[in-house]
């Protein structure tokens, strides 16, 4: 049954059994559109390569520190690629931003442990920074086998972006640089 | 993409192999629909499986997996044996009349320079013939010349008749035969056709080969650079354009840009070894545009290390590290699963730290339990992540995947929340190469920062360390420039002004009129130079933010020429060019070879239409097209591959039949095989069945399955199966099947199926199955499913070293 016709049925089954006022202002008074008062914003489907344009619709009062909340993703009609349309995974980005399995605090894994633990972002950054400079000291390679310069790091490996901006991306070749790490590849080999 | 998305319209034979965009690329494959109803436009689908697009194709032709290349080098013997090929533009536009040198030969399955001790080709083998005196290249005009790269062509390709297409690939010879008739009726100045393919052609161990061949074909019919036409890739991700032009391989710095290696010791060797001279002899001379190469490299280092950058220090060349053999996906597992590596003669140690990014190496594969044994050697893996991805739960993957017990495993995880795409700003490029900026909607959820944040977080705290402390090469760490307003969470506008490069000092035109102040952004490439006046993040990239503001941003909607090019919608790269080798879409004389569908044309001044390839204002004649390369022609004879200047038909690592071209020589004598105790190979005898993998529309590699809504579409693993094998099986449709390669062995759902069918090959019956990737085990416990690459192998192209997912060997049978 479609929904139209549900309601439709829904509201005979109230006049059959007389509810006892007048429905018909009510029934007069349009009905606001969910996305009348939202901010729209222009992003990217983060999916496949089409890269379709799509419109992220959010209510909220714009406070500081008070998450908006998605109401509606949209396909972008002024987008020259997709002109409106998504796919199936593009049509539910909502539930991708909104969504109940994201994760929401760092956590670690201690060596030999069998679970997480939930540490700040503090102890996690001082830690991964710590693991990083022992690393990169003890496996530093200044000159290879047969005496030239190369300035590695073998110890460490670096991979991702694909699913980044370019910004990110770029930003990631610089901490990779700094590092001198030799391991690096990314979703654009694989 | 050569072209783009939009310009699929202007084709009027789309050929779709290797890539399913009515399921992967849907709102991308609607301009393959509209070249259909408005131009009556043909679709040729040629895959293994009958798929969404084969359904509303004008002719379907099965293939067997891994076997594209024998098809596509059917189709170039087709076109050449009937003449069905655009002969002026393959006169003009390629290498069609270069004459190659007297060692070039190809003899049962072998390039000549083979080394078997190395498994490797001498590439000076193939080298064109060069006057001795002059060093001046020969050509002969007439392409008669035997020893001409189209003559060799024909010779090369004679082989592949359509009888033995069909003894290859399986595909009847009626079928391959429509084929032919529908692409080559595009081999003329009239008709264009485009070619689209995605990773069914990048992940096989030949797999740069069959795009060669596929670009062989298109060069040949004249659909090069033409609106309509080009050599198409459909790539897999939001940014995965990006990512490849920003440096995300090892072997690449950004904008293609080679990483410097071990013996290149100082920047003048590094910028001789990598910079190309111009080859003479050429009918047109070519702007050879990588001769700029040293003004992209001194940009990109004066952009890296900023002020510490500076004549007498080779602007910081020492500090880059230099790279000894190969380092990509497939080695950075093995060293780190052996523990050491051999480099430059030496022992150096293998990866002990790994840091991961909207990645998950787990699920990306291939063979899965070596991965998941190479992390648990790790001292320390750190994952960022929006979800609690397979990676981050390696520790505690079932036990099937053959990984240590938790209590065994020393590796410290960390797992960061971060950001989706709708919390942060940034650009994206897509398969166009169109850079399209995107805002911020919301604030990542809980404690979940954006990437750039953690990283920077990760960057700043290292730095610290190194100036309190001290420690290996510090120069190398704090020299990097990080000169943001707000250096914990870099301002992504301000990462992209660094990205086109701005002016360092006031840089003037030849007659010494300032044409940049210092500090300024810079229009474009053009600008650049190489005395560390500019600086630049990604020479390819110029253009994208200049004074004008960002131009990823614009968002104008006009298409002035009808054809699809919007260019003032996002920006285009390079130059804001939307179709890559235009020049060639014109004649000598520069009239377009189809006044319908203009590229660029001449006006007896300027080049109008399309941003040109070439300067605007060369008359036709004075550049060819193919502007980066040394000929500045196309290629139809590459002596650059690893793997044959010829693209040659080799079976899969793991071979379901003896190559019938050539016994002795079955799979391609120069792929790499590993040699631990977890790279195990299938043969036929054991895994008689020959298995692809691909993805479906209703899920994203290994993301969604932790979209409830999503799950709901596509609710968990199966295994496609061809109905006569499932008979013979006692698989009932519905019931569930076993599939085993080599590595491992997983369970599904049995979809039984007439979307693949039994083919014969060689004489003898040989079935095809397949299941889709998207699974693994962490998400909705009542969607959880096996991972897909546990059963792939590690093997890999030996150019792009990308592993061979697409096709392997394996068993079937009724599960329990």
């Amino acid at each position: 049954m479609k929904r139209r016709m549900f309601l439709k049925g829904a509201a005979a089954a109230g006049a059959a059994v007389g509810i006892g006022f007048d429905m018909s202002r009510a029934r007069a008074e349009m009905r606001q559109f969910k996305i009348a008062r939202t901010t729209e914003t222009r992003s990217i489907c983060p999916y496949c390569a089409v890269a379709c344009g799509v419109i992220i619709h959010t209510l909220g009062d714009k406070a500081k520190n008070v998450r908006p909340t998605v109401v509606h993703v949209e396909g972008d009609p002024d987008a020259p690629t997709n002109r409106g349309t998504l796919c199936p995974k593009g049509a539910t980005l909502k539930y991708d931003i909104d969504n109940p399995n994201r994760i929401l605090t760092p956590k670690v894994r201690r060596p030999g442990s069998d679970h997480w633990e939930e540490i700040s972002w503090d102890e996690a950054v001082q830690g991964i920074a710590r693991h990083i400079k022992s690393t990169r000291d003890r496996t530093f390679v200044a000159k290879n086998a047969k005496g030239q310069t190369v300035n590695r790091t073998p110890g460490l490996a670096v991979v991702g972006g694909c699913t980044d901006t370019n910004e990110f991306n770029f930003l990631q070749w610089k901490f990779i640089s700094a590092l001198g790490v030799a391991y690096r590849d990314s979703q654009a080999r694989v | 993409m050569t072209n783009g998305w939009v310009d699929i319209k202007n084709a009027d034979v789309i050929l779709v192999m290797g890539g399913n965009p009515a399921e992967n690329h849907p709102c991308g494959f609607k301009w393959t629909v509209e070249a259909k109803r408005t131009r009556n436009a043909k679709l040729v689908v040629v895959d293994p499986r009958f798929t969404r697009t084969a359904s509303v194709a004008d002719v379907y032709a099965p293939i067997r997996p891994g076997t594209d290349i024998a098809f596509l080098n059917g189709l170039i013997r087709y076109a050449l044996q009937t003449g069905r090929y655009h002969e002026e533009y393959v006169r003009i536009h390629t290498s069609g009349p270069y004459i190659v040198g007297d060692k070039y030969a190809f003899e049962d399955g072998l390039f000549s320079g083979f080394d078997p001790a190395q498994a490797e080709y001498d590439k000076s083998a193939w080298a064109y013939r060069a006057d001795p005196k002059t060093k001046a290249y020969q050509v002969d005009p007439t392409m008669k010349h035997p020893r001409c790269t189209l003559q060799l062509l024909k010779k090369h390709v004679e082989r592949y008749t359509p009888e033995m297409v069909e003894r290859i690939c399986g595909t009847p010879k009626d079928q391959f035969l429509k084929v032919a008739e529908v692409v080559t009726s595009t081999g003329n100045a009239q008709r264009v056709g485009t070619i689209t393919y995605a990773l069914g052609w990048t992940q096989h161990s030949v797999g740069v080969q069959m795009i060669r061949a596929a670009a062989t074909l298109q060069l040949l019919l004249g659909n090069v650079g033409r609106p309509g036409g080009g050599v198409n890739a459909m790539r897999g991700h939001s940014n995965i354009q990006g990512s490849t032009d920003l440096a995300g391989v090892f072997d690449n710095l950004t904008g293609y840009l080679a990483t410097p290696r071990g013996e290149l010791t100082d920047l003048k060797t590094y910028l001789k070894a990598e910079t190309p001279t111009t080859l003479n002899g050429a009918p047109w001379p070519t702007m050879n545009y990588w001769s700029n190469y040293p003004k992209f490299m001194v940009s990109l280092l004066k952009e890296l290390y900023g002020d510490a950058a500076t004549k007498e220090n080779d602007w910081g060349y020492q500090w880059l590290a230099k790279v000894d053999g190969n380092y990509s996906w497939l080695y950075i597992y093995d060293d780190m699963y052996r523990g050491s590596s051999q480099r430059a003669g030496g022992t150096e140690p293998g990866p002990e730290g790994l840091l991961t990014f909207g990645f998950n190496p787990v699920g990306v594969g291939p063979n899965t339990s070596k991965i998941i044994n190479a992390l648990s050697k790790l001292k320390f893996l750190v994952v960022g992540d929006n979800y609690q991805i397979e990676t981050a739960t390696f520790w505690k993957a079932p036990k099937e995947y053959g990984g240590p017990d938790s209590s065994q495993i020393k590796t410290e995880v960390f797992q960061l929340p971060c950001s989706g795409f709708a919390e942060t700003d940034g650009s994206f490029t897509n398969s166009a190469r169109w850079l399209q900026w995107k805002w911020k909607a919301l604030d990542p959820p809980g404690q979940a920062k954006t990437d750039q944040e953690v990283l920077a977080r990760i960057f700043l705290a290292v730095r610290d360390l190194y100036r309190k402390e001290g420690g290996a090469l510090p120069e190398q760490v704090l020299n990097v420039s990080w000169n943001y307003t707000d250096p914990v969470n870099p301002d992504l506008g301000e990462v992209l002004k660094e990205i086109n490069g701005k002016a360092v000092t006031d840089l003037k035109d030849k007659d010494g009129k300032v044409i940049k102040r210092a500090g300024q952004q810079l229009d474009g490439f053009s600008q650049l130079q190489d005395d560390g006046s500019t600086s630049c993040g990604c020479w390819i990239h110029s253009g994208v933010y200049t004074e004008a503001g960002n131009n990823a941003a614009r968002r104008g909607t006009q298409d002035p020429t009808g054809l699809g090019m919007h260019p003032d919608w996002a920006f285009s790269w390079p130059a804001n060019r939307r179709i890559l080798y235009n020049r060639a879409s014109a004649d000598a004389q520069g009239r377009p070879w189809d006044p319908t569908r203009p590229g660029i044309a001449w006006n007896g001044k300027l080049w109008v239409g399309d941003v040109p390839d070439i300067l605007p204002n060369s008359p036709p004649g004075q550049y060819g097209a193919f502007i980066m390369n040394p000929e500045g022609v196309g290629r139809l004879f590459t002596p650059s591959l690893n793997d044959g200047p010829f693209a040659e038909h080799y079976e899969a690592t793991e071979a379901a039949i003896e190559n019938p071209l050539h016994p002795k020589v079955t799979s391609s004598p120069v792929t790499v095989r590993f040699h631990s105790n977890k790279d195990v190979y299938g043969t036929r005898d054991q895994f008689p069945v020959v298995c692809t993998t691909y993805r479906l529309t209703e899920m994203y590699h290994y993301w969604t399955h932790h979209t409830n809504e999503l799950n709901q579409l596509q609710p968990g693993f199966f295994i496609e199966i061809p109905e006569e094998l499932a008979r013979e099986k006692g698989i009932t449709n519905g019931s569930r099947a076993r599939v085993t390669s080599a590595r491992g062995s997983i369970e599904g759902v049995a979809m039984v199926t007439r979307r693949l069918r039994q083919l014969t090959i060689d004489g003898k019956r040989v079935w095809h199955i397949g299941f889709p990737l998207h699974w693994g085990y962490e998400g909705d416990p009542k969607h959880v499913g096996p991972l897909a690459n546990f059963l792939t192998p590690s093997a890999m192209d030996p150019n792009t070293w990308t592993p061979e997912f697409k096709t392997f060997l394996v068993r079937l049978e009724k599960a329990s």
